[in-house]
């Protein structure tokens, strides 16, 4: 017969591995969280402005990444909690569940655990909680939120703490605008700002 | 995880990167170190290994790292298999039906074949040909020269060629 070639052997050898890798690597995925090694579960979900990420430690959801938020960034912000992070959707089953109905104007309230584990201990976080009260459909200024957290004259240093929000949508960011009544910064966007506070009527169609 | 745990080990990307990266080539070796149907078992136990000592990983060579792993449980796989009390007589023995996976012909001799070499000349194929890795790679793996690394391969290939000869032979 003639010479057994070298790539014949790595064609035979490396014969159906792909899909058989990815078939492998869910189910270590899935047997890594039974053995409680996942410090951080990540997954994609699907929004009308494009497809976000969202991540949860065993306390509850840790971070929401939107649209525009590039996956390497993500997990580098994820990184900061633990390396042992892995996709891993059945964790966020019930997140998702409610990110779809908030999205359908089903739902205005979410129910989640959360996990402020990115978020800095002091001005920043007060920010947030006071942030994470506004209801659905309302709007609070910077400053309103910077008085509520403490400190009312701190109104630029509120605009920097929710531009850091690791938790947007959940913690409603969005619904806090300039004192005008513009909408101001956001980290997902202008057009997701908009977005989101014409979806929950807070906005005209304009 | 402990603060200083952090700080002693150097950053380590994302494990779900660490795996996108090094699952294909792990589990194309463990194909040819233990046959398709085994290997997913090793493949799990490699990563799960891999995650608890995700710190303590050389951080310069990841791929030997893992492929170091995954060669232990291989091994491991074997031993455990010649203590059940099968009919079996050799370690590292894989079943007909597991090796060419219903393929005829030249695939299934060359399952067949690998399957026949020696344990250290068969890593080293499949370092080389079924994970595709780089010559200094199979030595950081095997722990080993280059030189030495590229001789193992250069046998075990040689060898392959002789067993299949051989099966053509006998037809």
């Amino acid at each position: 017969m003639s010479r057994l070639e070298a790539k014949e052997i790595a064609r035979t050898l490396g014969d159906g591995v792909d899909r058989a890798a990815a078939e492998a690597a869910r189910r270590f995925a899935a047997r890594a969280e039974r053995e409680r090694l996942v410090d951080v579960a990540y997954t994609e979900f699907d929004s009308p402005l494009g497809t976000g990420r969202i991540a949860a430690t065993e306390r509850g959801v840790v971070s929401i990444g939107l649209p525009n938020f590039a996956e390497p960034e993500f997990l580098e912000q994820l990184g900061r909690i633990s390396p042992r992070i892995l996709e891993l959707p059945a964790r966020l089953d019930g997140a998702l569940r409610e990110l779809d109905q908030y999205f359908e104007g089903q739902r205005h309230e979410f129910g989640l655990e959360l996990d402020w584990g990115l978020v800095r201990p002091g001005f920043m976080s007060r920010v947030l909680h006071a942030t994470a009260k506004l209801p659905y459909g309302a709007t609070a200024s910077y400053g309103e939120v910077a008085a509520e957290a403490g400190n009312p004259r701190a109104y630029r240093a509120a605009g920097t703490a929710l531009g850091h929000n690791p938790i947007p949508i959940v913690v409603p960011c969005h619904r806090v605008l300039r004192a005008g009544g513009a909408l101001g910064d956001y980290g997902g966007g202008p057009e997701m700002k908009a977005f989101l506070l014409r979806l929950e009527g807070a906005l005209g169609e304009g | 995880m402990s603060a200083n745990a952090t700080a002693g080990a150097a950053q380590r990307p994302p494990f779900q990167q660490f795996l996108d990266t090094h699952g294909r080539p792990v589990l194309a070796f463990l194909r040819a170190m233990v046959g398709p149907h085994d290997a997913e078992d090793c493949f799990q136990e490699t990563f799960i290994a891999a995650l608890r000592a995700y710190e303590r990983m050389d951080g310069a060579h990841p791929r030997a790292w893992v492929m170091t792993i995954a060669r232990r449980k291989a091994i491991d796989h074997h031993r455990a298999r010649a203590r059940r009390p099968e009919p079996r007589d050799e370690l590292p023995e894989i079943p007909a039906t597991e090796r060419t996976g219903g393929l005829g012909d030249l695939d299934g001799e060359i399952w067949a074949a690998v399957a026949e070499l020696s344990e250290k000349q068969r890593a080293a194929v499949a370092l080389r040909f079924a994970a595709d890795l780089a010559y200094r790679e199979i030595a950081s793996a095997l722990g080993c020269s280059e030189q030495a690394a590229r001789r193992r391969v250069a046998d075990g290939l040689a060898e392959l060629r002789r067993n299949i000869d051989r099966e053509e032979v006998t037809r």
